[in-house]
Order: structure tokens, then C-alpha cells, then sequence
């Protein structure tokens, strides 16, 4: 079998300007954020962002690196608003294309299915309509005759997600009580890189959780990247909860503030100036 | 045992949202809402699912019943036995929300949360409000970005339904020709003319305006004993 583990800066490595990148979770929720940070040290920029956004989002806007924006919102959970993404949001630093929340999944799924589109009875009678004219609707064949929302598929070049276990192929597993949507993610992109907190032999994994909590299948999967505490600040159950004193100060500092103080060194470099600050 | 608060009424109000909803999920967004679909599945509407606010359905005593992790959620929308509480940072007339930005949205001068899941909530279940402070910046002629589906925009859209928006000051529905916004009823202490000053638009108020109905005894031991005994509630509403 392929190994096919690789550091953080590696999969960021065979990234490059101009794509179209999904990132996994949900909000401040088990967030890839070692790739994002692997990718704020990197060069790459011009991103068009795939994403239920939260801090990925605020970080990648503030270092400038998003050209586009596809998501339903973005937020840090606990404090309701993004305050990078909003300051980026104000003075127009990427252009947005903001759906509902339904139309994204339905998204992912068209491009994991290999669809042009799926149709949806979402966005008629609101302003989504107004701010994307890219949309088209269908109209059913059979009686009923209802006209629908042809959501298209949300086609990416790569995808980032973040999840407990995985083994050296790429087989990933979540353990908290939420997959979000990492495997279609993963499915609906071309290349995928997994971090998780712990690389196991495959064997482990159905003594960590039943069979179904193996939900990211290895034929999605590029690269393999193991990355303790790989979330942070985002939560990861079961393994870590939110760090929400930390998000309170990446939410109160000054972007330039925050960047030198966090994100100038390597990951480890980052890790113990979390633990110092806390 | 004293008698209701202000946020006790607006318990009761964003409670009776689900009466006689049946067997459906309530989504209760915000504390007071919670509060209110915890305490209608605890007396009158004991039928009602309601989830952790993750990916559990609970019973109000917390026993996990089954599962319901964001993409089935979302799917379960559109089945439609759901029965959601949204907040609003903008209604307008016609039950238009806006939760996305203020200000023209090329060039928003508040960036807010986004769309999030207004517009497949409207068009598929059915979808009341909670504002916990009633002003003329929430309730406004028109809003901003129209994230959540009004009457006057539905085009009859099937499945399209606005029960009651829940306010500090009243509980309001959609009951006139025009669909457009009335005054259903007022929480004690509360006058007409308070409504209006704090409404920026014009809204259908009818001669006799009932109460906001009493809390009973057992509702209020419930909210002050059983589901909120640390008194959050009093943090979203302080009249």
C-alpha cells in the first residue's frame, strides 16, 4: 500500500496560486488550521476559498490570500461574527459568492457525484438569486411541474480537512459526534490532503471507533499529514475542545499583531507560543 | 412565587410558536427560543424533537434519542417537519429577514453572518422570528439582503409559512389581506404606542390587542426550576 505521509509544507508544496481550494469542517470546528497555517507561510495566494467558514476564513482573508470567496457564512461559533473576515469583507478585499447553507451541500454533492448541478428548492424570493445572476433553475419533467434552483457542483482543485485518525493511506476517521462534510470535500476535489491528530496502522483504527466513524475512504485521499492538536484553536471531540481563550485573543488582536506573535515560525514554533500564551 | 418578568413572557410567546406542531423538529436559534421549545416539549407540545444545538436529538433532560449531525439536518429541511426560530438583524413589512450585511452588499458597511440557512428554511418549513430588542434598526421598511423569504416574495411558494416573529415587546404574525405584518398581542406592560415608535413601518394593529398570555404556575416552576435555573434568560431580554 502507498504511503502516503507527508509533512504539513509538503501537501502545502504541491499547492499553487490561483486554485480553488476547500477547506473541511464547520465554523470553528475541527478546522485544518496546521495547513492553513502551512499555508499562510507559504507564497500562495489568488485562493478561490470553498468553505463553511470560520477562523480559516478570517486568517486566510486578513493575510490577503483569498481572491474569491464561495460560503453560506462565516463564523466563530462562539462569538457570533469573524472579525478578520468582516474587517476584509469591509474594505472589499475578495470578491463573495455567498449561498445558503443547503445549496452548498447539495454543491459538494454534485461535484462528488460528478454532476453538473443538483436542483434545489432554495434561494427563490431572496436576495442569493440578486447577487449570484450566475444561477440557473430547472424545471421538473413530471407533473408537478416546480421550478428549481440548479445548484452547480462546487468542483475544487484541492481540498484541506482536519480528523482524528487516519492511517499512512489515507483512510480517515472522525471520532467526535459530527463528520461535517469532510468526505465530500474530499470526493469533490481533485487532490485531497488529510491531517488528523494521530497516524495509526490500519488495523487500529476499528478499535478507535466502529466501522462507520471510518467515513474518508483512501482512493480521495493524496497526502497524509499527522498534526497534533492540528485544529487549534478550533474544537476537535473528542480528542480537544475548543480553545476559546485563545479565540478570544486571535478574535481581539490586531491582524499584524497577531501574525507576528503566532504564525512567523513553523508549526512547533506556533504550538509553544500557544502554550506560553495560555 | 413572583410574578413573570418580561423574558418569562417571551418564554411563553416563542413557546406557543410550536403549539400543535406535531411530531416535528424544533430549531430554536437563541437562548430565549431554546428556552421556549425546551419548555413546549415539556408540557403542551410534548411530541417536538429538539437537538443539543450539535449533532444529538435530546430528550429536555438531555438523553441523546438519535443523531442529526449538520448534512442531515440540512436534508431534514427539506422534508419540511421542522419548525425553525431565527434571529433577524432586519425584518421588514412583509417577514423580508436579512442576517448577511448592512448596507448595499457589493459594498457592505457591516459585514454580518451571511445567508446561512434562511433561504431553503423559508421556502421549506416553516420559519418564525426572535428579536430581543425591538427597534426601529431590526424592524425596518425594507431590509438590506433579503436572506430569509417574505410574504410578499414567496410568489406562494408551497411550502412557505411564517407563523409568529417574537419581539421583547409582542408576538406579531402575518394574518392580514396583504400578508403584511400585525400586532397579535402585547406583553404585560407594554403599550401600542411603545410598538410603534419602536416599528419602522406601518403595521396593522387591531382595536382590541390581546395580552401576551399568562405563564401558569407550572410553566414558570419549569423555566425558573428546570430549564433555565441559572437565569440566562434575563441576559438576552432585561426589561
Amino acid at each position: 500500500m502507498r504511503d502516503k505521509t507527508m509533512p504539513a509544507d509538503e501537501a502545502v508544496s504541491r499547492l499553487s496560486s490561483g486554485m480553488t481550494l476547500g477547506i473541511g469542517g464547520w465554523g470553528s470546528r475541527r478546522k485544518p488550521m496546521a495547513l492553513v497555517r502551512a499555508l499562510l507561510r507559504s507564497g500562495i495566494t489568488d485562493l478561490t476559498v470553498v468553505s463553511y467558514g470560520g477562523p480559516d476564513v478570517g486568517m486566510l482573508a486578513a493575510a490577503g490570500r483569498i481572491r474569491k470567496l464561495v460560503t453560506a457564512f462565516v463564523t466563530l461559533d462562539s462569538i457570533p461574527l469573524e472579525p478578520h473576515y468582516r474587517a476584509a469583507r469591509e474594505r472589499g478585499a475578495f470578491e463573495l459568492t455567498e449561498i445558503d447553507e443547503a445549496m452548498f451541500l447539495w454543491g459538494l454533492r454534485a461535484a462528488a457525484n460528478r454532476l453538473p448541478f443538483l436542483p434545489v428548492r432554495a434561494g427563490f424570493g431572496s436576495d442569493v438569486m440578486r447577487v449570484n445572476p450566475g444561477l440557473r433553475t430547472v424545471t421538473s419533467p413530471y407533473e408537478d411541474g416546480e421550478t428549481f434552483v440548479a445548484v452547480p457542483a462546487l468542483r475544487m482543485d484541492a481540498a484541506l480537512v482536519h480528523v482524528n485518525r487516519a492511517d499512512r493511506s489515507g483512510n480517515g476517521q472522525y471520532l467526535g459526534p459530527d463528520p461535517y462534510f469532510d468526505d465530500l470535500f474530499c470526493a469533490a476535489a481533485d487532490t485531497a490532503y488529510v491531517s488528523c491528530e494521530r497516524i495509526v496502522e490500519t488495523a487500529e483504527l476499528t478499535k478507535q471507533g466502529p466501522p462507520q466513524t471510518l467515513l474518508i475512504r483512501r482512493h480521495t485521499v493524496t497526502g497524509v499529514v499527522e498534526a497534533p492538536n492540528g485544529a487549534h484553536f478550533t474544537s476537535c471531540a473528542p480528542d480537544y475542545g475548543r480553545d476559546e481563550a485563545f479565540q478570544k485573543t486571535y478574535a481581539t488582536t490586531p491582524w499584524p499583531e497577531f501574525e507576528a506573535g503566532f504564525l512567523t515560525g513553523d508549526e512547533q514554533t506556533y504550538q509553544s507560543a500557544v502554550r506560553e500564551a495560555t | 412565587m413572583t410574578g413573570p418578568s418580561r423574558a418569562e413572557y417571551c418564554v411563553i410567546a416563542c413557546a406557543e410558536a410550536w403549539r400543535g406542531d406535531g411530531e416535528v423538529l424544533a430549531s430554536p436559534m437563541g437562548l430565549i427560543p431554546s428556552i421556549g421549545a425546551r419548555l413546549a416539549r415539556l408540557t403542551f407540545a410534548p411530541e417536538l424533537l429538539l437537538t443539543d444545538g450539535e449533532a444529538l436529538l435530546v430528550r429536555p433532560d438531555g438523553t441523546p434519542e438519535g443523531w442529526l449531525p449538520y448534512r442531515e439536518h440540512l436534508a431534514w429541511v427539506t422534508g419540511g417537519r421542522r419548525h425553525v426560530m431565527m434571529g433577524a438583524s432586519q425584518i421588514d413589512r412583509f417577514g423580508n429577514q436579512n442576517i448577511s450585511c448592512i448596507g448595499d452588499w457589493e459594498h457592505p458597511k457591516r459585514q454580518l453572518l451571511g445567508v446561512r440557512g434562511a433561504p431553503a428554511n423559508t421556502l421549506n418549513n416553516a420559519t418564525s422570528y426572535w428579536i430581543p430588542r425591538h427597534s426601529r434598526r431590526v424592524f425596518v421598511e425594507r431590509v438590506d439582503m433579503v436572506c430569509g423569504v417574505g410574504y410578499d416574495r414567496a410568489d406562494g411558494a408551497r411550502y412557505h409559512r411564517i407563523p409568529r416573529v417574537v419581539s421583547d415587546l409582542g408576538v406579531f404574525d402575518f394574518a392580514t389581506p396583504d400578508r403584511s405584518m400585525r400586532l397579535a398581542s402585547l406583553h404585560a406592560g407594554v403599550t401600542v404606542e411603545q410598538v410603534r415608535d419602536a416599528t419602522g413601518f406601518e403595521l396593522t394593529v387591531p382595536d382590541e390587542v390581546p395580552a401576551t398570555r399568562e405563564p401558569t404556575d407550572e410553566e414558570l416552576r419549569l423555566i425558573r426550576e428546570v430549564v433555565d435555573p441559572a437565569g440566562v434568560r434575563a441576559r438576552e431580554v432585561t426589561a
